[in-house]
């Protein structure tokens, strides 16, 4: 027989069945249902473990604020852990599994952890496992991981798609029950646009789970009207299963909307969840209130809920949670839920209250200045044991207990901008304080104002003082009852626990314990206890746990104060937050004018900044990376190699102060370069360190094109608009970026002349075009085109720019008309190759550290004028003269091997810091040579050219003997490039 | 956070790059100051609990570098001046 606890009556459609399975056994609830109302339904109290003592446990609500009833939701790709039962929405064929629990939820073996609950008090692993200290890591914390935790997490893709979206409006209004409804209906029937979030699936919070009229009928009717007025408003946009995390920085709200949480499957073309990010100047926090406990001996076991969750499962879920139920109070709501269980035909066997006199309720035995001392039960309520007025104790057979302690308004979000809540003692709870997030107003219970009629008349007056409207719509007709509470947090009795907060099983006990510590500040409490921490927030614990440190440090609550809130109000998904941004699109990828010449060819491509680079091109036959790129360099340094360099950053620099920018940004003079020539160019940051290089041309008088390194292209032009706009802003220079504007080759090689006459039309002898030589050209009979005579390879080089759409083009015609000098194309590696060959400074060694000096390019920086870095790269420190060198490093035995990172020590010195030289910086092997070569900056390296040291890598276990020599490997002349 | 770019109005600040203080705008000339007054102008930074002025970088728009004056307890803005102005009315010239 399924669904033994249901009742007549609440809103589902009971016209429709859904099957489920809660740990492999079959269920059934209809839609409407969350799991936890169809578990009840089904008299399934028993949802969970807890974190510590794994002890059985039950929804305590019906709600976001959920401790206890977390479970695994799916299977596979879709599997999610820590998903709160009493908010998930129920489907046909939705799989749930309990967690943190072996081998079964009714027998887990880890709940030994509750018998032995003396050694897991707070603080425990501070104390406990201290030593040996090099346990912790190894042995303590990862048996402790085991044994506390949560769920578990699947280890498949995610197949779901999760996006980001920007939505903007004049009211954001948070929370959808009385008060939020009225502050939607009054901006909304004024023609303000509107966006209206819920968090349920079905709006009208509290509404939804009461018994109370509204406008004369009842408030789920009423809610369920004025959301279908809201939404034939096209001004109005209802977000439904939407919850608001957190209020950021002027105006802009986080929330999270799961668009097909509540289905099988997302519908085509829909994604899982959106995350929006809502602009609005105004908003309206009317989130309602959250019940809290009382903390009593054994108050944690499945059956025991707050009071008003029984009433919303009875009232909207037609649930009822136990067949005999009872009531603990110390508040005139909790006397609702007694009221409402009994017109429901729920046994309700006693209403306990804490409070001494008042008006007794008719119809129930109403105990007055009575408290629930104890429970039985162990995997779920059997019994409650109290003590009444006069001392004398009863045991009272009942299957469920509904416990009251008052409602604390959900100041959450208020307090996102480090506003304090503040103490209000009518209604015993805090409310927001004054402060909070500009254009936030705060309306109905979320403000401590707990009545029907309070939270509609307040949603109403916060909407017209956003929107400085004058009238509104009327009022319906809605109770107004007076909050009656006297607080009480725990009841003294006995040595037992009593849970505070049972998500992270925090008793009152462990309040003690932290007083008597001394960790008497909320702050401390709640880092001692891990009260209020993990998924819920504390959001039913945390004013109970400062409560009783108050009563024991015999301060006030306001004395004591509160922890605040961050974002996010409830946990969010990690696919949320990334959206789109996962895999192949994490970021941005950007290819180069030759990629799909190079992926026909089967290139291998390198990711350098976005850019997705060609590292080698394999020829049939080649199994191995090496045999690609040696064959590269050799077939370049024989003949004629072409290389894709469009990723290198490309700057227009035009105006009549462009020559005496330049002076001012590189380290070396630009204005005194003639037109139509190149000019390799040292680039500091204004302390001295080398932030860039590459090779500048004069195309013009007042015209000159930068090129920057392909990581700093960026950077470099950020700093140049800094330059010109914040340093120098009357200088008549103008800067754009081109790096997409030009396709850029390479032309390397003994032969590269011959091969661009073949496609260039105007005479570049070495005479008409000498050695960095720069010009406007045109290729292949008009196409215009841009040539530097400039040479990374230490060969004859060129490299020639065509507009981006054609450099696909170039390539292929370069390639079919120079076939005769059998032209190859190279990737990264054969680049770094030949320039390491060369002694050309690249990424190892423009690391962000070093100097000119170091590089050997000291001579570069002018003193004759003032450019950015100058005056600081004369300091003490930078300037020592024992400082680090560039060398170049080769093995003292051809077959010795050199890896990138080792370290410097002269022969026979221990492989210590005190002893270390220097390091290697990049090393490749060289073709050429016939071994490994290498750069590396090695303290007063200069001085060192012909020494023997060892180049020591402890991680690779490498000890090397090498020679120091200069860096200039190959043709140190330069009478290759000059040819 | 939201900036009011004085040319562009109100801009998300993610489309910005965000510098550091606004005094960087004050840079000595290398022609007649020395290393100390270098090293002040680089590395001496007052770090307010309040208003501070600061450098942003339109990167995603139209490539202005901003003078900014937000609270660092708040993050309210006050005022968003072109740095070029800024710079101007500093009296820097060439």
């Amino acid at each position: 027989m399924s669904q033994s606890h249901r009742i007549p009556g609440g809103q589902i459609d009971r016209t429709k069945t859904f099957r489920f399975t809660f740990d492999g056994l079959p269920y059934t609830g209809h839609p409407g249902d969350t799991l936890a109302s169809a578990l009840l339904a089904n008299g399934v109290r028993l949802m969970g473990r807890s974190f510590k003592y794994h002890r059985p446990r039950g929804p305590i609500s019906a709600g976001s604020e959920e401790p206890n009833a977390l479970v695994e939701l799916r299977s596979g790709g879709r599997q999610e852990p820590n998903t709160r039962a009493t908010v998930a929405e129920l489907f046909d064929g939705l799989t749930a599994n309990s967690q943190n629990r072996w081998p079964s939820l009714r027998f887990d073996a880890m709940a030994i952890n509750d018998r032995l609950n003396a050694f897991f008090a707070a603080g425990f692993y501070y104390k406990t496992f201290m030593w040996p200290k090099s346990f912790w890591e190894k042995l303590y914390e990862p048996i402790i991981r085991r044994a506390a935790g949560l769920g578990s997490v699947t280890r498949e893709e995610d197949p779901d798609a999760y996006d980001k979206g920007f939505l903007h409006c004049e009211l954001l209004v948070i929370g959808a029950g009385p008060a939020g409804l009225m502050a939607a209906l009054t901006a909304g029937r004024v023609g303000r646009r509107v966006i209206l979030a819920d968090e349920d699936f079905r709006m009208g919070g509290r509404l939804n789970a009461e018994t109370v009229a509204v406008g004369g009928v009842p408030g789920a009717d009423w809610a369920a009207a004025v959301v279908t007025e809201l939404s034939a408003m096209p001004n109005v946009r209802l977000l439904s299963r939407t919850t608001v995390i957190g209020a950021f920085d002027h105006g802009i709200y986080g929330a999270v909307e799961r668009v097909s949480d509540h289905l099988p499957v997302p519908p085509a073309g829909k994604p899982r969840q959106i995350l929006w990010r809502i602009y609005t100047r105004r908003a309206i926090l009317s989130g309602g209130a959250t019940e809290r406990p009382i903390a009593f001996e054994n108050n944690d076991r499945p059956g025991i809920m707050l009071a008003g969750a029984l009433r919303a499962y009875a009232n909207r879920w037609a649930v009822k949670v136990g067949e005999r139920v009872a009531v603990f109070t110390n508040n005139d709501d909790g006397l609702r839920t007694a009221t409402d269980l009994q017109a429901r035909g729920v046994d309700v066997v006693a209403v306990i209250d804490s409070r001494e006199g008042g008006e007794m309720l008719s119809g129930v035995r109403h105990l007055r200045g009575a408290q629930v001392i104890d429970t039985a039960g162990r995997l779920g309520l059997k019994a409650i044991t109290v003590r009444q007025a006069n001392g004398a104790t009863e045991t009272i057979a009942v299957d469920a207990l509904g416990v009251s302690g008052g409602w604390n308004p959900n100041v959450n979000i208020h307090s996102h901008h480090r506003s304090r809540p503040v103490w209000d003692a009518g209604i015993a709870a805090f409310i927001p304080g004054p402060e909070g997030p500009p254009g936030l107003l705060v309306a109905g219970a979320a403000a401590g104002l707990l009545s029907t009629h309070a939270a509609l008349r307040s949603g109403r007056d916060a909407a017209l003082a956003a929107l400085e409207l004058t009238s509104g719509p009327d009022l319906p007709e809605a109770e107004d009852a007076p909050v009656r509470i006297t607080p009480l947090w725990h009841v003294s009795h006995g040595k037992g626990r009593a849970w505070i907060d049972q998500q992270n099983d925090v008793t009152v006990k462990d309040v003690k314990l932290a007083k008597q510590e001394n960790f008497t500040s909320v702050e401390h409490l709640k880092r001692y206890t891990t009260l209020g921490m993990a998924t819920d927030q504390g959001k039913t614990g945390n004013v109970i746990g400062l409560a009783i440190m108050a009563e024991l440090t015999g301060r006030s609550i306001p004395e004591t104060g509160t922890t605040i809130y961050r974002p996010p109000y409830t946990p969010v998904a990690m696919g949320a937050l990334a959206g789109r941004s996962r895999g192949k699109e994490f970021k941005p990828y950007r290819l180069t004018p030759s990629h799909h010449w190079a992926r026909e060819q089967g290139a291998v491509f390198v990711e350098v900044g976005n850019w997705l680079r060609t590292q080698w091109v394999p020829k049939p036959g080649e199994t191995e990376w090496r045999q690609s790129v040696d064959r590269e360099v050799l077939a370049t340094r024989r003949s004629v190699g072409i290389c894709d360099v469009t990723t290198l950053g490309k700057i227009d620099i035009q105006g009549t102060d462009a020559g005496a920018f330049l002076d001012r940004v590189y380290a070396n003079t630009f204005s005194t370069l003639p037109v139509g020539k190149c000019r390799y160019g040292l680039m500091l940051r204004e302390d001295g360190i080398v932030f860039d290089d590459g090779t500048t041309a004069r195309m013009g008088e007042h015209e000159y094109v930068m090129t920057t390194t392909t990581a700093n292209a960026v950077t470099v032009f950020r700093h140049l608009e800094f330059c010109r706009q914040c340093l120098w802003p009357e200088m008549d220079v103008q800067l754009i970026s081109t790096t997409e504007a030009w396709a850029q080759f390479s032309v390397a090689g003994p032969n590269a002349r011959k091969l661009l006459e073949k496609v260039v039309d105007q005479d570049i002898s070495d005479a008409a075009f000498p050695y960095m030589g720069a010009g406007n050209i045109t290729v292949c009979g008009g196409l215009r085109a841009r040539l530097f005579r400039i040479s990374f390879s230490g060969e004859l080089a060129y490299e020639i720019a065509v507009p981006t759409r054609y450099g696909d083009a170039l390539l292929r015609e370069m390639l079919a008309r120079g076939a005769e000098f059998d032209p190859v194309v190279y990737g990264t590696e054969a680049l770094g190759v030949m320039r390491v060959e060369k002694g050309h400074v690249a990424g190892g060694e423009l690391n962000g550290q070093s100097t000119a000096l170091n590089m050997g390019l000291g001579k570069m920086v002018s003193r004759k004028k003032d450019s950015i870095g100058m005056v600081l790269s004369q300091r003490e420190g930078l300037t020592d003269p024992d400082g680090y060198r560039l060398v170049g490093v080769k093995p003292v035995d051809p077959n010795g091997k050199l890896t990138a990172g080792s370290h410097f020590l002269e022969k026979g010195a221990a492989a210590v810091a005190a002893n270390d030289g220097g390091w290697l910086t990049s090393k490749v092997y060289s073709p050429h040579l016939g071994h490994d070569i290498a750069l590396g900056y090695l303290k007063a390296g200069d001085r060192k050219i012909g020494q023997r040291m060892r180049a020591v890598n402890l991680l690779t276990g490498q000890d090397t003997e090498v020679e120091i020599v200069s860096p200039h490997f190959f043709d140190p002349e330069g009478e290759r490039l000059r040819g | 956070m939201i900036i009011h770019h004085p040319i562009l109005g109100p801009r998300d600040a993610q489309e910005f790059v965000y510098l550091g203080d606004a005094s960087l705008i004050d840079r000595p000339d290398g022609m007649t100051a020395g290393i100390e007054e270098f090293h002040e102008y680089l590395y001496q930074r007052t770090n307010p609990a309040g208003e501070h002025r600061e450098l942003w970088y339109h990167e995603q728009g139209d490539r202005s570098w901003l003078v900014v004056t937000r609270n660092t307890v708040t993050h309210e803005i006050t005022k968003v001046e072109l740095a070029r102005d800024v710079a101007r009315s500093r009296g820097r010239s060439k």
